[in-house]
């Protein structure tokens, strides 16, 4: 970081996360109006002060978190934040040491059975028995799932099969499926019962570009038919545009959760722009102009400036080309979740080149390939017609 | 937002609700899976084939054979000698008017017991000590992990699936080896006698529940170890004196009386059930997750 520059975009101070809370108790005071919007719905989950330990190690550390209904919620985090134990214990695959959890209202340590059996879920890894057929293994799990061996199991096997694509194949070895036609696979196992909540670890894990698209579109559609979705993923760029709700965890404890509206707006009130110079450093001299809330600029890079207005950018212009600076660039810029996330761990990005002890990879194939599944963030100059 | 009110457990383990009836429907499901998987491995079938065709069918057939067709009075003398060491019911019991129809009777319903033990154990360790373990290292005890069928559930079915093949395959040896006997030492002690009263009682009786109490050790260590590799290991250990057990108790079943071999029987059950409730604890979610269990 250039030591002139002042500012940070890290600078803004968010409150509490108090999400949770946020999420399930009406504020205090509230009075309902006449003409009050209906509540909404509880949220199918909801994990308060969960802490889990494998051994002397602490997986997750008072995690609290709610997932909303019929919403996309999903967990960021690096490596080893505590993402799939939070998943392993809302199944009740795994019991809380402390705290409670709560699925659709019930115990998952008391009625396991119940929760599970409104639960789809796909892991990392595809956990398809690789002797048996694409067929074997969707049935497998439709008896497991109650659904029997008739009929009504056999049509709902081949529906749910030729939904991810994967019903050609259904009479072949899973063993012998591609890594995108495994994910399919246990996809559709996920969704042959229609669970009222589907958690995905990392489903996109091992994918090409091509099926992570389609597969992440697919989460998308599930969600439009009422159902709950919780995925966590340390891919970024996977889960812009398709969060409802985010919720970054670190050391197996949630450092903020909120829509991606809500916390870009608590993260950067203002409008962002970004500048870029002949000579850089002459832009430092924002640092301290009026409607300058926070300057960013790391060597070699554009300046990344929040202000108060957006109606401000013209001035700064004129003012920095009055003092003899020459723009090269000036644009407005719509923070990424990339950039949210960077700024709710409290850290800049890694120096190319330079491997974090705490890595989060980011996918930069990804990037490369424009296989984006679109930004939600507001870009301030549209909602802003005629530039201000 | 609407409120949700949940209770910390403030540390302590949450209670599970009280215990419901074993699913059989899930039992069922999980043993077909595991039976079925287990047809398509044919790196398994074929040698437990194999190991089945040579205790049932090789070797009987060879030594009957030998000993009904055999010239040489001095090895037929010796081997009558032998028979003097059963006890003397059993010495009542034998048929034959021959030394060598004698020798052959004995050795038809005496001498080969022990194989109609070792034979279902060595399969179904094999198969048992791989079941949970694997499902661990395949990934799919993941998904089992998740799946609404209960721990007693995929216990009982992958007992199931672990006793079926060995258990079947003595079966089905068993009638080979009642064919063969009959055919080659029937003629010779006047007509068909195979199986005998107290081979009924060994096969349906005695073999099941030493079975289970070698499966229940077998599947408690599986559910335990880290790698199908140590399971082998392990279970190897385990089940070799359960064996020698077992053959000496077989042995007996058959040489004493006929209230023995209940009684063998009886006293091997008892200890299978309470092998298999204590095994049942063993199977864990978490283990099937993988991850460690304890606090």
């Amino acid at each position: 970081m250039d030591g002139a520059a002042a500012g940070t975009l890290q600078g803004g101070t968010p409150a509490a996360d108090t999400d949770v809370m946020a999420l399930t108790e009406p504020a205090v005071g509230a009075r309902p109006a006449a003409t009050a919007p209906p509540p909404p719905p509880e949220p199918t989950v909801v994990l308060r002060g969960v802490a889990r330990s494998f051994g002397d190690n602490p997986a997750l550390r008072g995690l609290d978190m709610a997932a909303p209904a019929a919403r996309i919620t999903v967990l960021l985090g690096p490596n080893g934040a505590g993402k799939t134990t939070a998943i392993r214990t809302i199944t009740g695959a795994l019991d809380p040491h402390e705290g409670a959890v709560r699925v659709f209202g019930l115990d998952p340590m008391v009625d396991g059975d119940e929760v599970r059996r409104r639960c789809g879920i796909v892991s990392a890894k595809p956990s398809l028995y690789d002797l048996l057929t694409g067929y074997d293994n969707l049935a497998y799990a439709a008896e497991l799932y109650g659904l029997g061996r008739g009929a009504t199991a056999d049509g709902l096997i081949r529906a749910s099969a030729a939904r991810f694509g994967i019903d050609h194949a259904l009479d072949q070895r899973a063993g012998g499926y591609s890594t995108g036609m495994k994910t399919r696979l246990a996809l559709a196992r996920s969704v042959l019962h229609s669970p009222e909540l589907l958690l995905f670890d990392e489903p996109t894990s091992g994918l090409d570009p091509e099926s992570s698209f389609a597969v992440l579109e697919l989460i998308r559609e599930m969600t439009a038919g009422g159902a709950t979705v919780v995925m966590c993923t340390h891919l970024l760029l996977e889960a812009e545009g398709l969060a409802d709700q985010i919720v970054v965890l670190e050391d197996g404890r949630s450092l903020v959760s909120g829509t991606p509206d809500e916390l870009t707006a608590r993260y950067w009130p203002g409008a962002v722009v970004r500048l870029d110079a002949e000579d850089p450093s002459a832009l430092d001299r924002l640092a301290g102009a009026d409607g300058v809330l926070t300057y960013d600029r790391e060597n070699g890079s554009p300046a990344m400036v929040q202000l108060d207005d957006m109606a401000r950018v013209p001035d700064l212009v004129r003012a920095l080309t009055l003092d003899g600076v020459r723009l090269t660039r000036v644009e407005p810029h719509t923070p990424t979740l990339e950039d949210l996330y960077f700024a709710v761990r409290g850290r800049s990005r890694p120096e190319p080149g330079v491997v974090p002890r705490d890595p989060t990879p980011i996918d930069d194939r990804r990037l490369k390939s424009g296989n984006r599944i679109g930004r939600r963030f507001r870009d301030p100059f549209a909602a802003s017609p005629g530039g201000n | 937002m609407a409120a949700v009110t949940i209770e910390a457990t403030d540390g302590t383990r949450p209670r599970t609700k009280a215990r419901r009836g074993v699913d059989w429907r899930a039992v069922r499901t999980v043993a077909r899976t595991d039976l079925r998987q287990l047809i398509q491995a044919r790196d398994f079938w074929i040698p437990m084939m194999a190991l089945g065709a040579i205790f049932f069918f090789v070797i009987p057939t060879i030594l009957l054979l030998v000993i009904t067709r055999v010239s040489n009075v001095q090895i037929v003398q010796q081997l009558s000698t032998t028979l003097s060491v059963l006890p003397q019911q059993a010495q009542r019991a034998i048929r034959g008017d021959t030394g060598q129809a004698r020798a052959a009777y004995a050795m038809a319903v005496y001498l080969f017991a022990p194989v109609a033990v070792v034979v279902p154990l060595t399969i179904s360790t094999a198969v048992g000590a791989a079941t949970i373990v694997g499902e661990r290292e395949r990934g799919t005890g993941e998904f089992l992990a998740h799946s609404p069928a209960g721990v007693r559930e995929i216990y009982l079915g992958k007992l199931i699936a672990s006793l079926t093949p060995g258990y079947f395959t003595t079966i089905v040896g068993f009638g080979f080896y009642s064919l063969i006997v009959n055919l080659i030492v029937g003629p010779q002690v006047g007509g068909w006698f195979f199986p005998t009263p107290q081979w009924w009682v060994l096969m349906l009786w005695v073999v099941p529940p030493f079975l289970a109490l070698t499966l229940s050790l077998v599947l408690r260590l599986s559910a335990r170890v880290k790698s199908t590799a140590a399971a082998q290991q392990a279970s190897g250990l385990v089940s070799l004196p359960l064996i020698m057990v077992a053959y000496s108790q077989s042995t007996g079943a058959l040489f004493g009386a006929g209230s023995v071999s209940w009684i063998i029987g009886a006293v091997a059950w008892v200890a299978a059930v309470i092998g298999l409730r204590r095994g049942m604890r063993a199977v864990t979610r978490a283990r099937l997750l993988g991850v460690a269990d304890e606090r």
